[in-house]
């Protein structure tokens, strides 16, 4: 790698709720992403800057924030993507949770929103019991396929406006955790799944702004998953399970 | 959060907007079709006076109206200012049964003679 004479420009958030950016010059290599930037201030210019990372490759979900002010998973953005007009880049910390310090934040409502919407495996066989044969063919696996990739990085939970309306909602990811579990045959946990999801936290106060499945970096829909959650709590409510 | 009570006000407020989305168009169209000749009150009243399907469809925008404009402004309540609860639906209950109404009470006007 041949590192260029240019120079980046970075502003930081530094401090918690109350902070401030702060510039940084970096030099601009290529091929470098947000994360390499980040990790170079604080390897080379500030080490009293916080962030989170672990996976570097796109797998482990820690290492998301509002970059320019969008939500981005920072290991897989390239600089030359994002990078604005003069050369300069915003890092911030992820929007609708509170911030700890710097780029960090607290998780734990985001977390504790996937437990809320019962997204977790409710086995209903044990280890004698033979293997269930689910065809990856089938509609339910297909759609269970289409949400099951999620790393739980907290991007979409940052871009939803309904989120920062609704504190208590329970966001994308948890919905699209509970949406792929509903179609998984194996779970037994659909009718409390079903009872949690539904109502004013839940998925009817989705606007369907697509905000979360624009920016999710692994192409999921969260808002598919909501709108099938929709159907599912609608159906439920007219045969009176509800 | 009552989950049962919260799916059945998003069902009732998605219908009435299929509803709405439908009346409001047949309602606009025939107000610019009907206009065009600058019709008087007494005109438009020997219309709709003992029309009783004129009567049926504005009878059930009203009760769609009725029923979708509540829902709609429960969530901006909600959303934009933070209030919910009791207080806040029961009000809006009372508002859906004004609107109710005085909606009816309008259609009733012109078709009674």
């Amino acid at each position: 790698m041949t590192s260029t004479s240019d120079k980046l420009t970075v502003r930081v958030w530094r401090g918690a709720a109350d902070g401030e950016f702060r510039a940084y010059d970096v030099p601009r290599l290529p091929s470098q992403t947000v994360l390499d930037v980040v990790t170079h201030i604080q390897r080379a210019i500030d080490p009293n800057l916080s962030y989170r990372f672990a996976c570097r490759v796109g797998m482990c979900g820690s290492c998301a924030m509002s970059v320019n002010g969008v939500a981005r998973w920072t290991c897989r953005t390239h600089v030359d993507k994002v990078v604005d007009g003069n050369g300069e880049l915003e890092l911030g910390p992820l929007r609708n949770l509170p911030v700890i310090k710097d780029l960090v934040c607290d998780m734990r409502s985001f977390f504790d929103k996937w437990a809320s919407a019962r997204g977790y495996f409710h086995p209903t066989r044990n280890r004698t019991d033979d293997l269930e044969r689910i065809s990856p063919t089938s509609r339910a696996r297909k759609r269970a396929d289409a949400g099951v990739e999620c790393i739980g990085c907290g991007v979409c939970y940052s871009s939803c406006d309904v989120v920062s309306w609704r504190p208590d909602y329970l966001g994308p990811a948890a919905l699209n955790r509970a949406w792929t579990l509903i179609n998984d045959v194996r779970d037994g946990g659909r009718a409390e799944r079903i009872a949690a999801v539904a109502g004013d936290s839940g998925c009817h106060a989705c606007h369907t702004h697509i905000s979360c499945t624009e920016r999710c970096p692994k192409g999921i829909s969260p808002t598919a998953s909501i709108a099938g959650l929709k159907r599912a709590t609608a159906l439920a409510a007219l045969k009176g399970e509800l | 959060m009552n989950a049962g009570r919260d799916t059945y006000l998003w069902l009732a407020q998605r219908i009435s907007a299929m509803i709405l989305g439908i009346f409001v168009l047949a309602h606009l169209i025939t107000i610019l079709y009907v206009m065009r000749d600058n019709l008087s009150a007494a005109d438009i009243l020997s219309r709709t006076q003992g029309n009783v399907a004129l009567m049926l469809f504005y009878g059930l925008f009203v009760l769609a109206v009725s029923v979708h404009a509540p829902i709609g402004l429960r969530a901006v309540l909600a959303e934009w200012f933070g209030l919910a609860g009791k207080a806040v639906d029961w009000s809006l209950l009372v508002l859906a049964l004004m609107l109710a109404a005085w909606g009816f009470r309008a259609v009733w006007g012109v078709f009674v003679a």
